[in-house]
């Protein structure tokens, strides 16, 4: 080799490695939640490693679905990573907004990704967003109450159980009401609690000629169901709560259960915010029977808009945050009890992670939501809780009203069973389905 | 003859007075007090009004985690650069229809108040696809553009207004001793309009200030203002409501603040020309 060919070699392989170590500033777009804001805090170790400085946008839920799809559907930039659900992922990924994840090394180990969680981030068996942490729905419920009523609450119970427990526990003289949950409004709120529900009581959404099915004998079954149970032992104003006001109202003591997400186990079971943290037991989600249990499935995740300048930065970091590196790091600074749950197999195969309360419930429930399935008959669509199509969400949001009102004593349940059906109609027709 | 009231009606009038001003104020008298209790306190039921331990720890935690400075600076930037943009374009506007006013005046005030009459997310779509080309997504002159576009017809009609009050026979005295059509405005107009145009300025400071559709929107990291740090500790999952009032109370502390001081401006400017 000539001197020059040396030196040539020399200088092309210093740039390769100062362009490798380019320090970029990356924008991420993230949820307000105690796991995203713990990754904020632990932010600096990233940055230690790779020398890439992170900015945080972080929004409420609902602000940043909004922010992030007009950003990414106009192709504007300003984020190089988002955090995005299980609903979004698979259509994004079908219009070619986000970046396939499907190169990431070998030590970041993508098959210890929970299956359930790795088949609702993919599209066409391609994974496009990587958990950050994930959950289901489960039953907490107060272990005293439960006594006092003279029953004892099954891991797997039916409907009829909770239905029955939830009537025997309600004392309404003395503010405590059986079971709570979710009225407010929104796919994302009654809708995601009752589609997941229905599912149980062999509901769907559509049949495989995308026609709706509200107007079938099981969803009439599931509606009816649950304004009784609730008008008998819920709580007043039902129709307004959502995840936030039935977490108040449980810590207060005045629930005996609630069916939400598994992530409110660490909030019902921490002492300096719950007056009833160390009388909660957990079960999965209620059936009947039918061979599907009434939890939701879903997960934050983060994935690259494709478009973005800094690809190369943004893997490292998604690579970082959904490692299994960051679940210790975060053991370490924070305790096993608020790792990011839902996530990664090796996470339920840590002994000190064995020993959180909730955490094999956590497990039982996602690993019992299988979205490719998930309900009795068979459907056209992906996703548990939802139907991953990009019309569902609007759809969802008129049929949460109906039920709502419902729920509120303005209209019976087969009125607003009529009026959904209608209007699914109307605009799954419009789509051209 | 000034109307007599009763020693018994003026103390009636009073409480009532307090009693509206009170109820007004109590949401965000609430939000402070919530500032300082614990996140537990913050839900408890029945709700505790003054006696618990006040905390400045949820301060503390919203300083660590968001820099407020940069917000801060951001809202000034925007609220103060919007302002100033629209009433220098705003003033002259308001000039010719107060002072030269032609058939179509009426029509073009009207029109001009149409454009509040259009829902924000109607044009979101086009605005954002325009700043992108533009490369102004995300600074802070996009958005003073935008928030000085949307609150101009509010700042020519206010000042439409107080001209309108002002005898065009002082400006005609101007004119005939010599001056000229910048100096009628700048050394005439503006001095006597001051009241007006500052309680133009500060009810466009305020409105700029609390704009959150077109600064969520249009912001990421960079050119975030106080609203966008507010919408940072909202949450529907989780009960962070100390935290969040912490973060209202530091997001509207300097424009009550600026508030308080100016009322006496604000009242005299915003009460003027109702009484002839």
């Amino acid at each position: 080799m000539s001197l020059k060919t040396a030196l040539c070699a020399a200088t092309a392989l210093t740039v390769m490695g100062t362009t490798a170590a380019i320090a970029e500033t990356i924008t991420i777009a993230t949820v307000n939640n105690g796991d995203m804001i713990r990754m904020q805090g632990l932010t600096d170790d990233f940055t230690a490693k790779t020398g890439h400085e992170v900015e945080w946008v972080t929004l409420e839920e609902n602000v940043l679905r909004q922010r992030v799809t007009t950003d990414i559907s106009a192709k504007g930039g300003s984020f190089d990573i988002m955090t995005i659900g299980m609903y979004e992922t698979p259509i994004w990924a079908k219009n070619g907004w986000l970046v396939s994840l499907d190169d990431l090394p070998a030590e970041y180990d993508v098959d210890d990704i929970l299956p359930a969680m790795r088949g609702g981030l993919s599209y066409e068996g391609t994974l496009y967003a990587a958990p950050f942490y994930g959950e289901s729905s489960m039953i907490m419920y107060r272990t005293d109450l439960m006594e006092a009523a003279g029953m004892e609450m099954p891991d797997a119970p039916t409907w009829d159980f909770v239905a029955e427990a939830a009537r025997a526990m309600t004392d309404k003289d003395n503010e405590i009401y059986g079971i709570c949950l979710r009225g407010k409004a929104g796919w994302g709120e009654n809708m995601a609690f009752l589609t997941a529900t229905a599912n149980a009581f062999g509901a769907r959404w559509f049949d495989e000629d995308w026609k709706p099915q509200f107007d079938s004998e099981a969803w009439s079954n599931t509606l009816n169901f649950y304004i009784d149970l609730m008008n008998d032992a819920g709580p007043p104003g039902a129709s307004n709560n959502g995840f936030n006001e039935n977490l108040s109202l449980f810590q207060q003591g005045k629930c005996g259960m609630w069916i939400d997400a598994t992530v409110a186990a660490s909030f019902v079971t921490n002492p300096n915010d719950s007056t009833v943290a160390d009388k909660v037991g957990f079960a999965l989600a209620p059936d009947t029977g039918l061979g599907k249990r009434s939890n939701w499935l879903w997960a934050w995740a983060l994935a690259i808009p494709a478009g973005t300048q800094k690809e190369a930065a943004a893997k490292e970091f998604i690579q970082w945050a959904t490692s299994k590196e960051y679940i210790e790091l975060v053991a370490e600074n924070e305790g096993w009890a608020n790792v990011p749950p839902g996530a990664r197999t090796s996470l339920y195969e840590n002994e000190n992670y064995k020993e959180v309360p909730f955490a094999q419930m956590t497990l039982d429930s996602i690993l019992s939501a299988d979205p490719n399935n998930p309900t009795v008959d068979p459907v056209p669509y992906v996703g548990v809780q939802f139907a991953a199509i990009p019309e569902f969400a609007g759809i969802a949001n008129q049929v949460g009203q109906e039920f709502s009102s419902a729920l509120a004593g303005q209209q019976t349940a087969d009125e607003a069973l009529a009026k959904a059906q209608a209007l699914t109609t109307d605009e799954m027709e419009a789509a051209g389905y | 003859m000034a109307r007599s009231v009763t020693q018994q009606r003026k103390i009636i009038n009073t409480a009532a007075a307090w009693a509206v001003g009170l109820l007004i104020f109590f949401p965000i008298l609430w939000t402070i007090l919530t500032s300082f209790k614990t996140e537990a306190q913050a839900i408890s039921d029945p709700p505790v009004f003054l006696a618990f331990d006040w905390t400045l720890e949820n301060y503390s935690v919203v300083m660590e985690r968001s820099n407020y400075m940069r917000f801060l600076w951001n809202s000034v930037i925007i609220a103060g650069g919007s302002t100033l943009l629209g009433i220098l374009i705003a003033i002259p506007a308001a000039w010719s229809m107060a002072f030269v006013p032609s058939k179509r005046t009426k029509d073009i005030l009207l029109w001009m108040l149409s454009t509040k009459m259009l829902p924000a997310v109607g044009v979101l779509y086009p605005i954002y696809l325009i700043f992108i080309k533009m490369g102004l997504l995300d600074t802070r002159i996009a958005l003073v553009i935008v928030l000085m576009l949307i609150n101009l017809p509010i700042i020519v009609w206010m000042l439409y207004t107080y001209f309108k009050e002002i005898p065009g026979e002082i400006l005609e005295a101007a004119r005939m001793d010599g001056a000229s059509l910048r100096d009628e405005v700048l050394y005439v107009l503006t001095p006597m309009a001051i009241p007006g145009i500052a309680s133009t300025i500060l009810l466009n400071v305020i409105l700029a200030w609390n704009e959150a559709f077109w600064t969520l929107n249009l912001t990421a990291a960079k050119a975030a203002p106080l609203t966008a740090f507010i919408a940072s500790y909202s949450s529907p999952e989780g009960l962070f409501y100390a935290k969040l009032s912490a973060a209202s109370t530091m997001a509207i502390a300097p424009i009550l603040i600026l508030g308080w001081f100016s009322q006496k401006q604000l009242v005299s400017g915003l009460t003027f020309g109702a009484v002839k």
